[in-house]
């Protein structure tokens, strides 16, 4: 890897972004509104907005990074950049990192105007530091850009990318422990929500939530994530060939 | 012995064959294409011209046989400096201007900013050079692809039908910079499936159907077969090849 390599990567992404207000106002606002929805349509009822709230802000830039990844990398294997980009002194990890760093910039941003205004405006009660709780949806976020670098290898039009939304993230969701707590599931299921990685961030954001001290079992949850958005990029890296059919 | 001549050129390779879909692309080729000249790779579209490109850039799966590239096996890392290549579809971001394109291909390759202006103003796109490409026609588009290419001072350019859809004026002068190129040594490889550029071709190699059917001059190739140009060659070849079959 050499990280002029990987910088022009990240530099080229967000000035495509850049150009692409749609997209930019989307990722931003999407969640924002979303959350507003989430806490109007329980109308003042606090309790349960504190029983939501953190699981949707761990979701969001999950699902939304996931989305514009997988779609933006497939694109760029099927217009032959990828193509002309491995023919040049392009490493594979440059590639891969070049465009975790773009969008987790982005889910920065993303994170911190959804906390921002879920805890400052909508009253979401949290004991923990807002630091924690934006650098919890930030690595969501590259986890979400890792998974979706991956899935892009296994699409091959834009439309089948989309439908990876449904069958790799629903089930996360609705296997985190939203709806019913993990510990409370039919026993196969709790199994296999201890090997989905929302479910770790679900619980990272929740312990944001009632603990004020960094807690092990946070970081334990925080280091399930990263080592999942880590491995999501290796696998992505094999799917990336030099040479193809 | 050593033979001379596969030392000394850019591209040689020895039985050649790629298998896509269970059915042999290329069958057996054996070539050389010599350093520092403009070499047109003519052929009817679906002949194999596209694949026999991406075996010698090194991205074509499933290749057996030899392709060496200015010394070394072809697709090695070393290589990947050496070698311009462009895609028959121009491979740029059309959300990117021309100039933000090859500003980042330009720092992939570690070259120089300066070279951005001057690729831009060797395929004559200055006046373009701040514009989205894909505000640009399908033609700037390609030179835009074939732009990307020039930077980094590449000693071999492989270059998949570079002037389709071009007007006239702009493909004489996409053959004359060709030429500058390679009277400054640089090895270019052009396809084309239009015979008519085959005379501004120093050597070339004609391909029908997976195999190398004639390696030679354009002018000995016409004087070899008796033809006026090298449609005549290429139909005389093909004639003769099939009585020689039957």
């Amino acid at each position: 890897m050499n990280p002029r390599i990987t910088f022009a990567v990240t530099g080229r992404v967000l000035a495509q972004l850049r150009r692409d207000h749609r997209t930019v106002a989307m990722l931003l606002f999407v969640p924002c509104l979303l959350l507003t929805l989430l806490w109007w349509i329980f109308d003042g009822n606090d309790l349960v907005f504190n029983r939501f709230g953190p699981p949707m802000l761990a979701m969001f830039p999950f699902i939304v990074m996931f989305l514009v990844t997988s779609v933006t990398t497939l694109r760029e294997r099927s217009s032959g950049t990828l193509e002309r980009l491995l023919a040049m002194p392009m490493g594979k990890g440059d590639l891969l990192v070049g465009y975790a760093l773009a969008f987790g910039l982005v889910a920065l941003l993303q994170a911190g105007i959804a906390v921002g205004l879920t805890v400052g405006l909508l009253g979401l009660e949290v004991e923990g530091s807002l630091w924690i709780l934006t650098l919890v949806a930030v690595l969501d976020a590259v986890l979400g850009t890792a998974l979706g670098l991956f899935v892009s290898a296994f699409a091959s039009t834009e439309f089948q990318a989309v439908q990876f939304m449904p069958a790799i993230v629903l089930p996360q969701v609705l296997l985190c422990g939203l709806f019913v707590a993990r510990s409370a599931m039919p026993g196969v299921l709790e199994a296999i929500s201890d090997v989905l990685p929302l479910s770790y961030a679900v619980d990272a954001m929740r312990e944001v939530q009632v603990r004020t001290d960094v807690t092990g079992d946070l970081v334990v949850d925080l280091l399930v994530v990263l080592a999942f958005g880590v491995g999501a990029l290796a696998l992505g890296a094999v799917t990336l060939r030099r040479r193809t059919a | 012995m050593v033979n001379n001549s596969t030392v000394d050129a850019a591209i040689h390779t020895e039985d050649l064959r790629v298998e896509r879909g269970g059915r042999a692309v290329l069958r057996g080729l054996s070539f050389d294409v010599p350093r520092g000249q403009v070499t047109g790779l003519l052929g009817p579209s679906g002949c194999g011209k596209s694949t026999l490109m991406r075996a010698i850039v090194g991205v074509q799966a499933r290749c057996t046989g030899v392709v060496e590239v200015l010394g070394q096996s072809a697709g090695s890392a070393a290589l990947r400096h050496r070698v311009g290549y462009v895609t028959q579809a121009p491979s740029v971001y059309p959300d990117l201007s021309i100039r933000q394109n090859l500003r980042f291909f330009a720092a992939v390759l570690g070259a120089d900013q300066g070279d951005v202006d001057d690729a831009i103003a060797k395929v004559d796109l200055v006046d373009y050079a701040d514009d989205l490409v894909s505000r640009l026609s399908g033609g700037q588009e390609a030179r835009v692809s074939l732009a990307v290419a020039l930077l980094g001072e590449p000693e071999l350019l492989v270059l998949d039908e570079p002037t389709v859809g071009l007007d006239p004026v702009l493909r004489r002068d996409l053959w004359a910079l060709f030429h500058r190129l390679a009277d400054s040594g640089v090895t270019v490889l052009v396809s084309s499936h239009v015979m008519d550029e085959a005379d501004r071709c120093e050597r070339l190699l004609l391909m029908r159907d997976g195999v190398i059917i004639a390696d030679d001059t354009p002018q000995l190739l016409r004087s070899s077969t008796g033809a006026d140009d090298i449609e005549g060659a290429f139909l005389t070849l093909v004639d003769l090849d099939r009585e020689a079959s039957r």
